[in-house]
């Protein structure tokens, strides 16, 4: 094994453990209460969040390696005796940190309705067809530069009864680990040129138009495959570190040892 | 410093069962461990409705305070048939187990942290996870010394992050919203 991409910054006092935490991202992300998705009315916490700082339980993560993942799990197209239906696509991105060193060798989940918008899952029953052939759930590792790929179908948009002629855009939902407790992220990768969004409190509900931006793919000429797939290209950015406190006192630490 | 902006967060959505559980995701540890114990639940909404499409991990030490994790300074230890993390789906009722051993004490900035487990609900109607962490109640000493539960002012507050002792583990019952709600953090 090569050395780890970041090193220890640990600083040790006689009382105890100083690490270095990640970087805290609130604009970033969607309010927990947001009336428009009526589902979060029950669901959101009223008292205020308490501050937690990043101490080793928050700083480590599982380290999930090649065990977990059957052998097609990266292509969503092959998991059955034939191919589902739809626009077979490839969808192939980076993942990285905020300081934009790749995440290498984490696990990356995803699962999707059919070209139809249908999950096969038991609580789906609007009157579209489930497509025997697919299934719609794909995992992958990401490598040691912190890219994943994916072969799959283009997902259908589908109905939901949170307002009135309610359209969820075309998505693909992600699963991300990274390498710490902190930067942990479960988000959605949407289509460009989706005419759904307006009406989508989910796309709605990042605060930041830009930030919105960050969960479209783009359409990827370069990977898209001749006579066989389109590709999408969508990287994704976790929370990065936080800088050394002190590169005096580190100096101090090494003195010591 | 910070060049580029992060992905936002979106909801795992009410299918987050075709996806996210593993046939074995429950078992932190393997069943023959010894110490192996049960962490068992009910998610409550609001209402006090149970919450059946939400989805539990957990992520904690070793029964020693350790982390088979490079950016642990102390250096990376692998507890022989442990995960260390955890992860299951509510059912039909609400409620999870996550089959694991207890965790050791842990170094924090001042001192030791008391034994604890860092717990994440996903679910449906959550546009991000929250994040909370359990407690043991049989460690009176180290809680009433630990530097995030004395951050909490409140005692009742307080008291739902500290786990119930139950026959083969504990209890540790969340609750999203109003009565009783949960200690969640800003991680
Ligand atoms: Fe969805």
């Amino acid at each position: 094994m090569s050395t780890p991409p970041t090193p220890s910054d640990a600083t040790r006092t006689p009382s105890g453990l100083h690490v270095p935490g990640y970087v805290r991202d609130p604009d970033t992300h969607p309010p927990l209460d947001y009336p428009e998705y009526g589902s979060t009315a029950l669901r959101h916490p009223k008292r205020p969040l308490t501050l937690l700082p990043h101490m080793l339980t928050e700083i480590t993560a599982p380290v999930l390696g090649q065990d977990r993942l059957g052998e097609l799990d990266h292509d969503l197209t092959r998991q059955h005796e034939e191919e589902p239906q739809g626009q077979r696509i490839i969808v192939h991105g980076q993942v990285r940190d905020s300081d934009g060193r790749p995440v290498p060798h984490t696990l990356v989940e995803i699962w999707q309705a059919n070209a139809g918008g249908r999950y096969r899952h038991t609580s789906d029953n609007w009157p579209a067809p489930l497509d025997p052939h697919f299934t719609g759930v794909g995992r992958a590792l990401t490598d040691a530069e912190g890219h994943y790929r994916f072969v799959t179908i283009r997902p259908g948009a589908y109905p939901w009864r949170n307002h009135r002629n309610a359209w969820r855009p075309a998505h693909i939902h992600f699963s991300l680990f990274g390498r710490a407790f902190t930067q942990r992220l479960v988000t959605q990768m949407y289509f460009p040129d989706d005419p759904l969004f307006f009406q989508d409190p989910m796309w709605n509900s990042v605060p930041d138009p830009k930030a919105r931006e960050r969960m479209l793919a783009s359409y990827d000429h370069d990977a898209t495959e001749p006579e066989w797939a389109l590709a999408y290209r969508w990287d994704v950015v976790l929370r990065g570190r936080e800088q050394t406190p002190f590169e005096s006192e580190e100096e101090i630490l090494e003195d010591d040892e | 410093m910070s060049t580029y902006p992060t992905t936002p967060s979106q909801t795992v959505g009410p299918y987050l069962h075709i996806g996210l559980p593993w046939p074995d995701g429950p078992y932190a540890v393997d069943e023959d461990v010894p110490g192996a114990l049960w962490i068992r639940g009910t998610v409550h909404d609001g209402a006090g409705a149970t919450v059946p499409d939400a989805l539990v991990e957990t992520w904690q030490a070793d029964p020693e305070g350790r982390f088979d994790h490079p950016d642990d300074p102390r250096g990376a230890r692998a507890h022989p048939g442990f995960r260390a993390f955890g992860r299951c789906p509510t059912d039909a009722s609400g409620a999870y187990g996550i089959r694991t051993l207890k965790p050791g004490p842990v170094p924090g900035p001042h001192g030791d942290q008391a034994p604890h487990i860092d717990v994440s609900v996903f679910a449906r109607g959550m546009l991000n996870r929250v994040v909370t962490r359990l407690y043991f109640p049989e460690e009176e000493a180290a809680n009433a010394a630990d530097p995030v539960l004395n951050g909490i002012g409140d005692p009742e507050a307080r008291a739902t992050l500290v786990a119930r002792r139950e026959e083969d583990g504990y209890r540790f019952d969340i609750r999203l919203q109003g009565e009783g709600e949960t200690v969640f953090f800003d991680v």
